[in-house]
């Protein structure tokens, strides 16, 4: 009788100090659905959400102190995977929140003074020159925030969209809907982009 | 022929469908040759993976065969000059691709010598192809830029230098051509059959296979007769070239890959796997002889056989075309009915493409210009519900679902498509075809794919941005926190100071009790002191943190190729402005 209790009480003791242990070293940093959320934001920094850059809006989410329809860029997928991963219902798309597509700065070099101010408002550091030389930008690294257009003095930063390429080309969704009557394949020949111009 | 035994039986592929040919407008006339064009625009990307970098400038003057462009980066292809003349620019125009949009090209206004660059072919016909080694052959297949002409498009130098890797033992020979209307692989094997089997000759020396099966469909009789006389030439009684010949049955997609090999061998290539993983590996017919020309020739893949057919032109025909040739040219030589056109289509009706326009160059993947006219391709009446009645999963030489492919690529569920094996989906379109309710299934499929990889390359480029901009933070506040330490810093020396001051005022005070002149000087000159010393710190302070901003990380370490060619080019018109 006493030795079972004791056994327990030991087992009990050590499983605690194994498990307090574990809670400290194994220690999660920071909040594991922060980061599923900010996984899935577009990383654009462009704060057009209200909050100050992606992470503060997943944290705000997270906390459930916003809508998950703020992300203009994200757009409509952005919204329906947010939706499921935090099994909310999906929400319309706000008015102002229409994406046009992606695009990217480009400084027209001619008219650039060089003040840095710009650099200093890119959240991404795609903005390269120093004090009184030409500046430009990374396109690449470029995440088309539009945060670098206002403060330039002189507005010589204007957004493009990204060029479409045969690299970045994907296939457009099939514009068919249910007993459309302008909706037809031929034979299956994937032509709906191409109807128009056939003719030479 | 000891192959033939072992190959006694056939295994079906599931699925598939019966489609009519339409062959018969252009598998019996001879192959006819272009006329040589006025221009000739020549793609820089013929082939899946980088586009070749341009060796050539506007104004320079080039022999047919030249070197265009070199093969950039580990998958990729050199393309060639397909006539003499002189470049007379290198920009963007349309090619032949489903996006309609455009590419780099090189333009040659021809001289219509056709002067050809130095040949020195490696073997000619009355050698033994023994007499090369694999490493020869290999290298010259790499030098001519050939490419996967069954329409993969991929560098077959890389195919094979993989397959040589990975011990792949069979080799098969795809000639199957099962899409309706093309008929450029079934003259090729009937009028020039020396060549294909030299080619194959080829390939299998440089793989290392020990047997080599050619499919063929069996509605291409005159084809196989040709071929298997051939064969027979070549089979001495101390040599058999283990070339084994075997007729298909005609059902659509035959031709596919992976259906060829379960066709031929009853081995099913893994998912998302490739041939040479149950070591097999698969060559186009058309490659084999791109193949012979380059070794027996020296020729680099400048041209090939283009299918001209479809009920808008009045002599349909085969004609061997140079690569770069506007698609004009050729259909008129073939006599356009342009009242007639309706569509057209490069490929087949199955898998082909519609064109924007007739003002695009053949490219080596071209194997059939269909011009359609009205009614000849059915328009199905318009898409209806999904009825559930599984006749597309019936049809589908891949045994997939693509019902419910559809229903989640529909609702764009990635993740969901995915797991129903979408990347097997070979885009034959049998599914499409099959559904009574006309739903543009494959174009789902399509949609679905290019929008996964979008979705990870823009994830890619998600993940970057959040490290820079991680990255930025932290090194605004290290600033920060540099700042504040050095305004502390300079507080506490100020108070110290005014302690110090405080105290030798109050000493001071005591000594004036005494009235010592001399003291208060002595006084005065060590406040100038310490000033003087207050401005030397803050000086080698400022230096400090100079420095040590300088030997911070910047963002400018680790730089890609591409983003170090901009700032390089940046700073050069930097220098040039200066
Ligand atoms: S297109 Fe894809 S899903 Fe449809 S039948 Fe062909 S392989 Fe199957
Ligand atoms: S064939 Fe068409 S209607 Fe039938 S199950 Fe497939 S998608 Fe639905």
């Amino acid at each position: 009788m006493l030795g079972g209790i004791l056994a327990f009480l030991a087992l009990a003791s050590f499983f605690g100090l194994v498990l307090g242990f574990a809670a400290v070293v194994f220690k999660v940093e920071s909040n594991p659905v922060v980061n599923q959320i900010d996984a899935l934001l577009p990383q654009t920094q462009c704060g057009q959400c209200s909050f100050a850059g992606c992470r503060p809006y997943a944290e705000a989410i997270a906390a459930g102190d916003a809508q998950i329809n703020l992300c203009p860029p994200g757009g409509a997928n952005l919204i329906q995977s947010l939706a499921d991963l935090l099994d909310l219902e999906v929400l319309p798309v706000g008015e102002e929140e229409i994406f046009q597509g992606p695009i990217v700065a480009i400084i027209i070099e001619e008219i650039c003074i060089g003040c840095t101010l710009c650099i200093q408002a890119c959240p991404v550091d795609a903005i390269l020159g120093a004090a009184k030389q030409m500046h430009t930008v990374i396109e690449s690294e470029c995440t088309g925030c539009e945060l670098c257009v206002a403060p330039c003095p002189v507005d010589c930063i204007e957004m493009l969209p990204v060029k479409q390429t045969l690299k970045n080309w994907r296939w457009p969704e099939p514009q068919y809907n249910v007993n459309n009557k302008e909706a037809d394949t031929i034979f299956t020949t994937l032509d709906q982009v191409l109807t128009e111009n056939v003719r030479p | 022929m000891s192959l033939s035994s072992t190959l006694s039986h056939l295994w079906p592929f599931p699925g598939g469908v019966k489609l009519a040919g339409h062959k018969t407008l252009t598998n019996h006339q001879p192959i006819t040759t272009a006329h040589i064009a006025r221009q000739l625009i020549i793609p820089l990307s013929q082939h899946i993976g980088q586009p070749a970098e341009p060796t050539v400038n506007v104004g320079d003057k080039v022999l047919k065969g030249q070197v265009l462009g070199y093969a950039h980066g580990p998958v990729s292809a050199p393309v060639h000059a397909s006539g003499s003349g002189v470049v007379t620019a290198i920009e963007e125009h349309l090619v032949p691709h489903p996006s309609g949009l455009s590419a780099l090209c090189i333009f040659i206004d021809t001289d219509g010598y056709e002067q050809w660059t130095e040949r020195s072919p490696l073997l000619s016909s009355q050698q033994n192809i023994s007499e090369l080694s694999s490493e020869q052959i290999h290298e010259q297949i790499a030098k001519a830029g050939i490419v996967g002409l069954g329409g993969a498009l991929y560098p077959s130098a890389v195919k094979l230098k993989t397959a040589e890797k990975m011990h792949t033992d069979t080799l098969i020979i795809n000639a199957a051509e099962c899409e309706p209307y093309i008929t450029c692989d079934d003259v090729l094997m009937q009028k020039r059959p020396e060549e294909v089997i030299l080619g194959i000759l080829l390939i299998k020396k440089v793989v290392g296979a020990k047997q080599c099966l050619i499919g063929i469909e069996d509605n291409k009789t005159e084809a196989y007769q040709t071929l298997l006389k051939t064969i027979s030439g070549y089979n001495t009684p101390h040599c058999d070239t283990q070339i084994e010949i075997v007729q298909v049955p005609t059902r659509y997609p035959a031709g596919g890959e992976k259906q060829l090999i379960q066709v031929l061998t009853g081995k099913e290539v893994p998912t998302q796997g490739l041939p040479m993983d149950i070591g097999i590996i698969c060559h186009n017919i058309t490659t084999a002889v791109a193949i012979y020309n380059a070794v027996y020739r020296d020729e680099p893949l400048i041209s090939r056989i283009v299918t001209l057919t479809g009920g808008a032109i009045k002599q349909p025909q085969n004609m061997e075309v140079p690569v770069g040739t506007p698609i004009r040219d050729i259909l008129n030589q073939a006599g356009l009915d342009e009242t007639k056109i309706e569509k057209i289509i490069m490929g087949g009706p199955m898998m082909g493409f519609a064109l924007p326009s007739i003002d695009i160059p053949i490219t080596k993947a071209t194997n059939c210009i269909l011009v359609s006219e009205k009614g000849e391709l059915a328009s199905p009446p318009p898409a209806m519900p999904c009825i559930r009645c599984a006749r597309c999963s019936d049809s589908c030489p891949m045994s997939l679902l693509p019902q419910q492919m559809y229903w989640y690529a529909k609702a764009r569920d990635l993740e969901k498509v995915q797991d129903y094996n979408l990347f097997d989906c070979i885009e034959c379109g049998c599914c499409s075809y099959s559904c009574p309710s006309n739903i543009p299934l494959v174009q789902y499929f399509r949609y679905a794919k290019t929008e996964i990889w979008d979705d990870e390359l823009e994830r890619n480029k998600a993940n970057i941005a959040r490290d820079r901009h991680e990255f930025r933070e932290q090194r605004l506040e290290k600033a920060k926190a540099a700042k504040a330490e050095a305004a502390r810093l300079r507080k506490e020396k100020l108070l110290k100071k005014k302690a110090l001051d405080a105290k030798k005022a109050k000493d001071n005070a005591k000594d004036n009790t005494k009235g010592n002149a001399k003291d208060n000087d002595e006084k005065n000159q060590s406040d100038k002191h310490s000033s003087t010393d207050l401005i030397q710190e803050a000086i080698a302070r400022a230096k400090a943190k100079k420095a040590q901003q300088q030997s911070q990380k910047k963002n400018t370490d680790n730089l890609s190729e591409a983003q170090q060619k901009q700032i390089d080019e940046v700073n050069e018109r930097r220098r040039k402005r200066s």
